[in-house]
Formats: C-alpha cells, sequence, structure tokens
C-alpha cells in the first residue's frame, strides 16, 4: 500500500464513498432516479413553487417591455440598481460550478465526481438567469443583437473598447463552453439511460441524445483528452469572465468603483458565492433523494473550506477597499467610504460584513464542518450576503458620487423584486427539471471512482 | 471456413465479441490479442479504462491539434475582427486616441480563442468518433447493453486477415472470455 494521499489526510478518514458499492449498484441507482415511473411528492413541489414564479418572471418581463423601464426603480444617479446587481449575482453563482468541473479535475481532486454534473447544471441556469437582466435591462431588448458585430444597413459596429462589449462576448463565450463541457460530460451518462430505459420513448429520446455512444475504447481515449482540453480552456475562462463583469465597473471614474483589486476580488467573491449556492443545493437534495453514500459529509466539509477560503480572500478585498480609500488622500474615496458604513444604506454594509465575514468564521471550526445544518445556514448566510456585497458596490457608490447636488436615493419597485423572486423560481424549476430527466450525478465517473477506491483497498 | 462467417441473411459477421467482468481482465485480454496478431479489434468500457487504448494499438489522438487549430482561428479571427470594426470599417476618433487601440481589443479576443477552440475540440471528438452515429452492429449483441453499466467487452472484428470465426472463439475463450457472442452486421 502506498503512502496515505494528502487528500486522504485532509479528509480526515471521511469517505468519498460509502463502501459497499460496485458499478451495477451505482449505475442503478442513479438511474433509477431518472428512469422511475413514480416522480416523488416533493419534486411535484419545489418544480411547482419554481413554476409560479416563472409566471412571476414572464409577467414582470412582460410588463417592463410593453409599458418601459420606468417600472423598475433606476434613475439618474443610480442608473444601475437591481437589474445590474441581480446579474452580478448570478454570474458568480454560476462560477463554483465551473471550479468543481474544470479547475479541480486539473489538480486531480477526486472528491468532485459527485457533485460536478449539478454543480454544472447550476452553472448552465444560474448564467441563464443572469442573461436575462442585461437583456431587459436594455430596455429595449429586441435590440439586443446590435452588441454582435454583423453588417447592419445602419453602418454602425459595436464598441469594442467598451468593457459593456466585453461583457457580452464573455458572458455568452462563458455559457457556450459551459454548456459544451456539460453535454460531453452527459453523453456517456446519456448512453447508460438509453440501456437501462424500457419504455420506447424515453429509449427513443436519450438514443437519440447520446448519438450511439458505444464505450468504445478508442472514442474513450479521444474523449477524455477532449475533456481535459476543455477543462484547461475553461480555467482561464471562468477568471475572465468575472474579471470582465469587474471592469464594468472598475474602468469607470465612479469612486468605490475605480480600484484595481476589482478583478481578483470579484473572482474570489464569484466563487464564494458559487460554493455557497451548490451546499444550498447539495446539502437538501442528498436526503430528498438518499444520495449520502454518494455525497458524502466529506464533500460537504471540502466545500465548507473552500468556502472559508475563499471568504478569507473577499475579506481581504473590503479590507483593502476601505485602506485605500483612506490612504488614496482622495476626499470623493474617503467619502464613499464613511458613507457606505454610517451612511443611509449603512445597515446594508454592516449586514453584508456579518453574512460575509463574521459567519463564515464558525468554518474554523472543525465539528462544525460535518454538521449539515450549520453548513445550510451559513450557505445561506453567504448567499444573501454577497447579494448585499453587489447592491452596495453598485447601488451605494452611484448614489452619492461627486456634486452633492447630485446625490439621490435608490429603492427597489414591486418589480425589480418580482424579477429577482422570478429568476430564483427559474432556477428551482429548471433545476428540477434537470433532477428529474437527466442524471444529476455523473455515473461514468462514479464507477471509475469504485474502481480506484477498490483498487486502493485491494 | 468461408460459409460459416457467413449468417442467414448472407452479410458477413461484424466480429465476434468476449465479454468480461473488470477493466483488468479486459485490458489483459486486450493485450493478449494483440500480441496474438489481431490489429482490427475495439474494447468497450462502462468508463474510461487506463492503458486500453494503447492495450488495443491506439495511441495517438487529433484532439489537441484541432483544438490548437480552433484556438489560433479563433485568436487571429477574433482580433481582426476588431481591427477590422474599429479601424476600416466604422473608425471612430476619439480625442486623438489611436483607432488600432490593441490593447483594449484583447479581452474579446481572449474569449474568442476559448470559444472557437472550445467548439472545435467539442465537435472534433464527435467528428473523430464518428458520432452521431445511428447504427453500430455491436449493438445487436444482447449482452452488450451491459456496456454501460458493469461489462466489459472485446470485440474482434471480422475484417481482421487473421480473424477466424472457430479459431477466434478459441482464442477468445482461452484468454478468458465469460462469454462469446458472434456480432451480426
Amino acid at each position: 500500500m502506498d503512502p496515505k494521499q494528502p487528500e486522504e489526510i485532509a479528509g480526515e478518514g471521511l469517505p468519498l464513498l460509502e463502501p459497499g458499492h460496485t458499478f451495477g449498484s451505482i449505475t442503478d441507482k442513479i438511474s433509477s432516479i431518472v428512469l422511475t415511473g413514480r416522480t416523488p411528492r416533493f419534486w411535484y413541489v419545489c418544480f411547482g413553487v419554481g413554476f409560479i414564479f416563472v409566471l412571476v418572471l414572464l409577467f414582470c418581463i412582460a410588463a417592463v417591455v410593453s409599458i418601459g423601464i420606468g417600472l423598475f426603480g433606476v434613475m439618474i444617479p443610480v442608473a444601475w440598481g437591481f437589474a445590474i446587481v441581480n446579474f452580478v449575482w448570478w454570474i458568480g453563482i454560476g462560477h463554483a460550478g465551473t471550479l468543481i468541473s474544470a479547475i479541480l479535475l486539473l489538480l486531480r481532486q477526486k472528491w468532485r465526481q459527485s457533485i460536478n454534473r449539478f454543480a454544472e447544471a447550476m452553472t448552465l441556469f444560474a448564467v441563464a438567469c443572469a442573461g436575462i437582466f442585461p437583456l431587459i435591462h436594455l430596455g429595449r431588448p429586441w435590440f439586443a443583437y446590435w452588441l454582435f458585430p454583423y453588417p447592419s444597413t445602419m453602418g454602425i459596429q459595436p464598441q469594442f473598447r467598451s468593457p459593456l462589449v466585453w461583457d457580452v462576448f464573455a458572458v455568452s463565450t462563458y455559457f457556450t463552453v459551459s454548456l459544451l463541457f456539460w453535454f460531453l460530460g452527459l453523453i456517456p451518462d446519456l448512453a447508460t439511460l438509453r440501456d437501462r430505459a424500457r419504455g420506447r420513448v424515453p429509449r427513443f429520446i436519450y438514443g437519440m441524445l447520446a448519438m450511439g455512444w458505444r464505450g468504445s475504447a478508442q472514442h474513450w481515449h479521444r474523449y477524455e483528452s477532449a475533456y481535459l482540453l476543455l477543462a484547461g480552456l475553461a480555467t482561464p475562462l471562468v477568471v475572465s469572465v468575472h474579471t470582465v463583469v469587474s471592469f464594468d465597473f472598475a474602468v469607470a471614474l465612479v469612486p468605490g468603483w475605480h480600484s484595481t483589486i476589482f478583478p481578483p476580488y470579484f473572482v474570489a467573491g464569484a466563487i464564494y458565492s458559487g460554493f455557497a449556492m451548490v451546499l444550498t443545493i447539495a446539502i437538501p437534495l442528498r436526503r430528498l433523494y438518499g444520495l449520502e453514500d454518494f455525497i458524502t459529509l466529506r464533500h460537504l466539509k471540502n466545500m465548507g473550506i473552500v468556502m472559508l477560503a475563499t471568504g478569507m480572500i473577499v475579506a481581504y478585498g473590503y479590507l483593502m477597499e476601505t485602506f485605500m480609500a483612506w490612504y488614496s488622500g482622495d476626499i470623493f474615496e474617503k467619502y464613499m467610504m464613511m458613507n457606505r458604513m454610517f451612511g443611509p444604506y449603512g445597515w446594508m454594509y454592516w449586514l453584508l460584513i456579518l453574512f460575509n465575514i463574521l459567519i463564515p468564521q464558525l468554518l474554523w471550526f472543525r465539528s462544525l464542518h460535518t454538521n449539515e445544518l450549520v453548513l445550510f445556514a451559513i450557505a445561506i448566510c453567504v448567499n444573501i450576503g454577497m447579494w448585499l456585497e453587489r447592491y452596495v458596490i453598485i447601488v451605494v457608490s452611484l448614489h452619492r458620487d461627486f456634486m452633492p447636488s447630485a446625490w439621490g436615493m435608490y429603492s427597489g419597485t414591486i418589480f425589480d423584486y418580482g424579477v429577482l423572486a422570478g429568476t430564483l423560481g427559474l432556477f428551482l424549476a429548471l433545476l428540477f427539471l434537470f433532477i428529474r430527466i437527466l442524471p444529476m450525478i455523473s455515473i461514468f465517473e462514479m464507477r471509475e471512482l469504485v474502481h480506484k477506491e477498490e483498487g486502493r483497498s485491494a | 471456413m468461408a460459409e460459416s462467417t457467413v449468417i442467414k441473411n448472407q452479410l458477413p459477421l461484424h466480429g465476434l465479441m468476449a465479454e468480461f467482468d473488470s477493466p483488468e481482465h479486459l485490458v489483459d485480454a486486450a493485450r493478449r490479442a494483440f500480441a496474438a496478431g489481431y490489429r482490427r479489434m475495439d474494447a468497450y468500457s462502462p468508463f474510461p479504462v487506463d492503458g486500453l487504448a494503447d492495450a488495443i494499438g491506439f495511441h495517438h489522438t487529433r484532439v489537441p491539434l484541432i483544438v490548437l487549430i480552433g484556438g489560433i482561428l479563433g485568436c487571429v479571427g477574433g482580433f481582426f475582427l476588431q481591427y477590422w470594426v474599429a479601424v476600416i470599417d466604422y473608425p471612430i476618433n476619439i480625442g486623438g486616441r489611436p483607432l488600432n487601440s490593441w490593447p483594449s481589443f484583447i479581452p474579446v479576443t481572449f474569449e474568442l480563442t476559448i470559444l472557437i477552440a472550445s467548439l472545435f475540440a467539442f465537435f472534433g471528438v464527435l467528428a473523430l468518433n464518428g458520432l452521431p452515429m445511428p447504427y453500430h452492429p455491436v449493438f445487436n449483441v444482447e449482452r452488450f447493453e451491459l456496456a454501460s453499466r458493469n461489462r466489459f467487452f472485446l470485440c474482434i472484428e471480422a475484417v481482421d486477415p487473421r480473424f477466424d470465426l472457430d479459431a477466434t472463439r478459441r482464442f477468445l475463450e482461452e484468454i478468458g472470455s465469460l462469454g462469446t457472442y458472434a456480432v451480426e452486421p
């Protein structure tokens, strides 16, 4: 037996996979969730709640498109409100999925294997939710294609020196690459479902989607090569996406935005909120579907540790923002920081410090790493805290910038809250739809894990 | 011998398929088949098995080259798209700044590099694997549906010059096949 692997020591004996599983038992367990004829009652409840909010979303979008952007609370000086806050928040959530599936793959972290599939799905749905916001925020979303360079009869072209145009390319590339990566990972599992399905219709649909995958050694060889390369491409991509999002702010001159720490601080914040969302989803799901054997306490513990680490980077970001505001000697920067802490929105700043910095410090206690309820509560706090962070950065910086005569206040309207709640519903509905029709854990990677774990114990 | 490789619908067999119950047995069998001189064969497993492609004599893949080409096309194409827009098609003079302000073209160049390389990776692997493939003879073997569950298969194809229905069947049984099946075309 070779000496202990580093990750085994870090795991302190918690298994990645409960013992006793075989290739067959894993295949049957995961595919039965999809292929069962009986849909569990909680599925209807969760999907139903999500669907109701999808209707709210559709109503709000229809109202905003037909009546106008004035239904949102945005006005000068705060011309970027909820829509941009929500956009940045959702995009950030997506980042954990790519981190788990791509970066942890490159780092050969085996604990990614039971959580990567639904984390990638979460990425796709989060980016889909994020994409809605800039689109409706355009005011005239039917002209969104003007953002792409095409030979237009108007004879004009997009401005490639603008971070907002970079954002269009970054986010659409991110969505496309995440989709390809996710689908490539699904192909062998779709073949499994094709072979397991008993009805003609599911057999036909999964068969078409699997495209004739037969698990040939030559296919696997190319497949692994492509999968690894896609992971290698997705890794710098995920860093670039939130960097470009942060450029939307950092390139502007507004105090509180114009800062070089924004790119790393945004990327860390994105991963932080993303892991919080993965935990928020994983903890109830493993219970509801009895997947405790596959998504073990070891996974939850590791995600908690990643959250603590990225949370500390975010804390450093807050600290540096405050320090630079003082050190710059710039009166507007100094005022921005005082206003952020003690101005009309000060309560939000302190709430975000509480949710993002203070409460997650509980993760230093080892005994809490495996306490699902505590992890879930911390994850919810971080989700809220990160939303508040974006609100503070965007709204609080804009509402008092330079000239006191140009100051103003902002608050979201019922339509702002409606669209936010609606995207949460869309996310929930898409997630449960995904869980019902596709395997939420990568079956072939779990078989590989069984094989490797067997080899180690043998 | 010619008659026995022909079955009732007059088409020659696709090959003979042997079943194994573990990846180690499959790799071992594939190695021995290769050593015995068989070249036209393929192995099937429910997950990627280390060394299996090597064992059947398949070492190189062109996927990385395709991805590299995609990346270069995306990078060069992406930059010149912006150059063409900003310098040739729609030049705007803002405070006398240079039209070819290349540093601000880098983010989109980068994104397009990743985008095109990823598209090439995805569609490249599908094309090299010949997918989508609506029909393949291996699916005629009833047990083959376990290839996506917990069984491992080695198929020696009839086009291999050393293929002989009886001798190959005997060979597969010798190397530990749990069941040997004729693969109808």
